[in-house]
């Protein structure tokens, strides 16, 4: 591992609101491939971190850096475009789209059809937009999503959007996909079909993953390394077993069963 | 064969549009359509411009924006210039507008669009306000007593115009950079996350939109022989606002039907200049208390019609002009 470069790193990141630390000297490091997982009771942090990496919230101190590139102070959309892209924790989806429109949207960065193309009806418009239809429909047939395409996303199931969120994600072609509770209000069996779904597009699309979760099964059977948050900073990492048995974690959560 | 179950819609729109054109220029040359109803049909093409370039700003991208008649006037004062002052042909005056509208677009939204929701109503109806108080302190323009404008606008020119809008508006939304702006209105923050570049967007949606009103204030300076500031108040953004929200936020032939419409309303109650507020706006409350989400919803007249692939942006309303 540590020959290698890392993919995703965060050097010493902190973000302060007015008199607030709400977190400092988060360093992280992802490698290429991996499955990593990032843990901590509420209010630790964890969704600060990720809107840290997403461009969110501009660090006021650190750096993020993906590749070797530098992030910090990139909107939100130049780093989806370099590539790393999220899921919310609230569901965020564009609900009075179809579910294809909401894939599609993502793909648009990708799309080579200018707007004058578009306005004009130029046959390079209707060729960008045909690709972009084949390729939206590849990634819902993938999440069992192409059944319900033409649905607006609203009218979803709550399992199936935050299935399509993941979609939706995906179709942006990250390099690093970061995942904020996932299963957050699923069922035990959702919870695992969801661990397999993981387990194959990292896979598939040679995806390195950064996962936040409550649900200690999932983060625990899936993830390779897991990073710990408390009060804004990093008390522990390391593979799921050190962890579990960290005095450190187990006392952050406050003598909760951690297994 | 594919390409053309797609664009079906679209063509028999067109033809529809053209047959409509045709059956109307002839009823003008002929002499069977008298002035009245010649500039109420007018009226009406300006009106639906107005309320289709407002609809792409708030149905499409869901900026508040309340200044419309800002462009409007905008549109109408530098076409009257080009062709009053500087002796030009109307085709430079209609051009000029759009672009002078879109320049004032450009200027009000890259600083403003940053703001949301209220913020953004609040500083676009103060743009209305300034761009209205300076036309009323620039003596090069008549000042109060307005500019009085040759009349050059003809049925052709209003078609044209009307046409290209509407399409240029509809192919718009029914593309990836359509959806970009609808994306943005559903929720910013997750568009900004999917890789969309927001400020681009909201500020080619508002320069688009402020185009083809200024078009329109070119057909209106050259139709009604005088333009004054006056016409172009806050009310007249209302109204237009008025169109977008009673046709269904998001719904183009919703704000076009919406502004035929009230336009007819209007035009008809003109008779009974003591009661024509008052019914006005009961029309208005009847129609948002037993269609809270407009005439249309986010409804296109296309999916009446079961073309599914023109359902998402409705290529048809060329064809909706058949109404007037």
């Amino acid at each position: 591992m540590a020959a290698k470069t890392p993919l995703l790193k965060a050097e010493n990141v902190g973000i302060q609101f007015g008199g607030l630390k709400a977190l400092s000297g988060v360093t992280m490091e992802l490698y290429q491939g991996e499955l990593v997982g990032l843990i901590g009771p509420n209010g630790a942090g964890k969704t600060t971190l990720f809107n840290l990496l997403t461009g969110v919230y501009v660090p006021t101190d650190g750096r993020i850096m993906l590749d070797g590139e530098t992030l910090n102070g990139l909107p939100p959309y130049k780093i989806t475009r370099k590539g790393i892209s999220r899921t919310f924790q609230n569901i965020r989806l564009f609900g009075e789209l179809s579910v294809l429109d909401n894939v599609k949207v993502a793909y648009h960065a990708h799309a080579r059809h200018s707007m004058l193309s578009s306005i004009l009806r130029l046959p390079s418009h209707f060729r960008g937009e045909k690709e972009m239809e084949e390729k939206a429909i590849e990634f819902l047939k993938i999440f069992q999503l192409d059944g319900v395409m033409h649905e607006k996303a609203k009218n979803l199931p709550y399992g199936q959007q935050r299935r399509l969120e993941i979609a939706r994600a995906l179709a942006a072609q990250p390099k690093v996909l970061l995942l904020d509770e996932p299963a957050a209000g699923m069922n035990p069996q959702e919870t695992k079909e969801l661990m397999k779904l993981i387990a194959f597009i990292r896979e598939r699309f040679a995806l390195t993953i950064l996962l936040i979760e409550h649900d200690m099964s999932l983060v625990m059977g899936i993830c390779e390394r897991i990073y710990v948050l408390d009060h804004g900073q990093l008390i522990a990492e390391g593979t799921p077993e050190q962890v579990r048995s960290n005095p450190k974690v187990i006392e952050a959560y406050l003598g909760e069963e951690v297994s | 064969m594919a390409t053309w179950k797609r664009t079906r819609g679209f063509w028999v729109s067109v033809i529809l549009a053209f047959a409509f054109f045709a059956v109307v220029e002839w009823l003008i040359a002929s002499g069977t359509l008298n002035v009245f109803y010649v500039n109420t049909l007018f009226f009406m093409a300006i009106n639906v411009m107005l309320a289709a370039s407002l609809h792409l700003i708030i149905g499409i991208t869901g900026q508040f924006s309340i200044g419309h008649a800002g462009f409007f006037a905008v549109g109408a004062y530098a076409s009257a210039v080009m062709t009053m002052k500087l002796q030009l042909p109307f085709a430079v005056g209609v051009l000029t507008a759009g672009i002078a509208a879109m320049l004032a677009g450009l200027i009000i939204g890259v600083p403003s669009l940053r703001l949301k929701g209220d913020y953004l109503a609040i500083a676009t109806l103060g743009f209305g306000e300034i761009v209205r108080i300076a036309l009323l302190n620039i003596d090069y323009v008549g000042g109060a007593s307005g500019m009085t404008v040759t009349h050059m606008t003809t049925w052709p020119w209003v078609f044209a115009c009307l046409f290209v809008t509407i399409l240029v508006i509809a192919n718009f939304t029914n593309s990836t950079h359509g959806r970009a702006c609808i994306s943005i209105r559903e929720d910013e923050i997750a568009a900004d996350a999917m890789g969309i570049n927001t400020t681009y967007y909201k500020v080619a949606a508002f320069a688009i939109g402020s185009f083809f009103a200024g078009i329109a204030g070119a057909l209106y300076a050259h139709h009604f022989y005088i333009i004054q500031p006056s016409n172009f108040g806050f009310l007249k953004s209302f109204d237009i606002l008025i169109f977008v929200v009673l046709g269904g936020l998001g719904s183009l032939s919703g704000a076009v039907v919406a502004a035929v419409l009230l336009t007819i309303v209007s035009t008809f109650l003109q008779n009974y200049p003591e009661t024509r507020m008052i019914i006005y706006s009961i029309v208005l409350i009847l129609v948002m208390l037993y269609r809270p989400t407009g005439l249309m919803g986010t409804k296109e007249l296309s999916s009446l019609f079961k073309w599914r692939k023109a359902a998402q942006g409705g290529m048809n309303h060329g064809g909706k002009n058949t109404v007037a």
